[in-house]
């Protein structure tokens, strides 16, 4: 894969940000997008915008089509066994929602179990309180090993017969670390439990095959992997699907409204209440063409050669404190880490000025902050546009970063 | 380095108060404690303080952040100590005007505060510097209101 081949396709990366050309390595946050998304999603409001599922006329033909043609994209992408298991959402956020809301609040009694880790992005904790608050049901957390990771001996221990949900993210978006999703649906499953996997930091960065996984619940995010915003996706096993009430209630989802009831359309529009997302569904089946024709295995590799290169590099400057495990080949492409005692939003703000952005704050993943001892980290995320050549300069940023505050510590 | 820019944010004196924070701690007694945070970035801030014949005759905050809101408490704390409650809120009304960039009062003697007025072309660490004033008009607020 030609990287910078694939840059060209960025046009937002040719730029210069504080007098210096962008070096952006904040994709965990949001993906760039590139020109083949940006323009089928102008295409579509210049030539076929119109509402789906409804209109006789021809253009409305033409976008159900397209929105059609984007799930079945989606199904593949993650292998999925039919376009009935593929719910469009807002993303993941909505997603984990719907599974917590729809499924676990339904079925969840007094003395279950839901299962998650201490690694968790908020969106894959707070939903799950609320159930525990409403059902009754008690929230454990998998701990983690020194280096961040998750051991499945740990994993048998914390899940036990009363478990009903286990839901674990599949890469953390903080330690990097890529969790062993298909052992622990396993072993969810050998106790009675469904498995819920979150995929944002995984779905635009590697394979996915929902069914080699064997979980119940998959969800993701398009904005990540070089979708627009506003689009996400919901993976569910059909049974499952069929067994739940929708959440959002509206025009789309409705087979029959009578006085005082009403039934709904099947699967998967029972769960799309409202005009639903078409020009970000398109945009994201454009965005799954893009990452296809390079390959997310070659993505993957790509990723992890920076993972690998970052480590070692950021590792010499001394000071430095890295999150996760040092060996890469537990990671995916992401390092999170402090320098010294400048706080990291010191750090965020000394690279902005050299052109490079990163993040700095808690990640939306408290817990874990708490368990790492840290009240914020820096991170910096990599993607397929991303080269050694940025991670050199990240590095030099951080040397003279450390300089900058020298006087004061 | 395009460190002109950065020298407007991190002048001396603002490194000065992260370095040396004026009125760490807390106070214990009869004081009236404030906690805030900064839900996005994590930085938090607990303020106590102790009013008499509506002065503020001590201020103290403990916390962690990044050397922005941490100089900034500290500023803050050393600017109302001794301060009428009604004089101290209208400092945090025209602290708030220096970070949105628009005029203020320049005959107040702003001291040390001054020095975060280069805050204000950075628009994503202008939460940083309000954080403590914030936190101190929502104190002294209810300490009048009592």
């Amino acid at each position: 894969m030609n990287v910078q081949d694939i840059r060209r396709q960025f046009p937002i990366l040719d730029q210069e940000v504080n007098g210096k050309p962008l070096v952006y390595l904040d994709s965990s946050a949001t993906s760039q997008k590139p020109i083949q998304v940006i323009e089928t999603m102008e295409k579509y409001y210049k030539e076929i915008n119109s509402n789906v599922h409804r209109g006789v006329h021809t253009l409305g033909t033409r976008a159900t089509d397209a929105y059609e043609g984007a799930r079945e994209k989606v199904r593949k992408f993650i292998n999925a066994k039919s376009t009935q298991e593929v719910i469009f959402t807002r993303g993941t956020t909505t997603a984990l929602n719907t599974v917590a809301a729809s499924y676990a609040q339904a079925f969840l009694n007094a003395g279950d179990e839901i299962v998650i880790t201490y690694m968790e992005h908020h969106s894959n904790i707070i939903p799950w309180q609320q159930v525990a608050k409403r059902t009754g049901a008690l929230l454990k957390y998998i701990p983690l090993q020194e280096d961040g990771t998750i051991s499945l001996d740990d994993v048998r221990a914390t899940v036990t017969a009363n478990t009903r949900v286990v839901s674990v993210m599949q890469v953390s978006n903080v330690l990097g670390v890529i969790n062993p999703v298909k052992e622990i649906a396993k072993i969810a499953h050998e106790n009675g439990a469904i498995m819920v996997v979150d995929g944002a930091q995984s779905a635009p960065h590697m394979k996915i095959d929902v069914q080699d996984l064997d979980c119940d619940f998959l969800a993701f995010s398009g904005h990540k992997m070089c979708a627009p915003t506003g689009i996400g996706v919901l993976y569910g096993k059909k049974h499952l699907l069929e067994k739940m009430e929708p959440i959002e209630f509206g025009g789309e989802m409705i087979d029959f409204v009578h006085l005082q009831e009403s039934t709904w359309k099947e699967l998967p529009w029972k769960f799309e209440a409202g005009t639903p997302i078409i020009a970000g569904a398109i945009g994201l089946g454009a965005a799954i063409d893009f990452l296809n024709e390079i390959g997310l295995e070659n993505i993957a590799e790509h990723e992890h050669k920076l993972a690998a290169y970052a480590l070692d590099k950021m590792s010499s400057v001394p000071g430095m404190t890295i999150y996760g495990p040092l060996d890469a080949a537990k990671r995916a492409g992401l390092v999170t880490f402090n320098i010294s005692d400048v706080h990291p939003h010191d750090v965020a703000t000394v690279l902005d000025a050299e052109g490079i952005a990163v993040r700095a704050g808690h990640h939306c993943a408290q817990p874990l902050m708490k368990w790492l001892k840290a009240s914020a980290t820096a991170r910096a995320s990599f993607y397929l546009y991303n080269t050694e050549d940025d991670i050199d300069k990240l590095v030099e940023g951080l040397v003279k970063t450390k300089e900058y505050f020298s006087d004061v510590f | 380095m395009s460190s002109n820019n950065l020298d407007n944010l991190y002048r001396r004196v603002i490194m000065d108060h992260y370095k040396n924070p004026r009125n760490r701690g807390i106070l214990e007694d009869g004081s009236h404690t404030i906690n805030m945070n900064n839900p996005t970035c994590g930085d938090r801030i607990q303020l106590t303080f102790k009013v008499e014949d509506g002065v503020v005759i001590d201020a103290r905050f403990e916390g962690e952040g990044c050397s922005i809101s941490m100089s900034s408490a500290s500023m803050m704390t050393q600017a109302i100590k001794g301060k009428k409650v009604e004089e101290a809120i209208k400092l945090s009304k025209i602290f708030s005007d220096i970070m949105q960039g628009k005029d203020y009062d320049d005959d107040i003697d702003l001291g040390d505060i001054e020095a975060l007025q280069g805050v204000a072309k950075f628009p994503a660490r202008i939460k940083c510097a309000t954080l403590a004033w914030k936190a101190m008009e929502k104190g002294l607020t209810e300490e009048e209101q009592q």
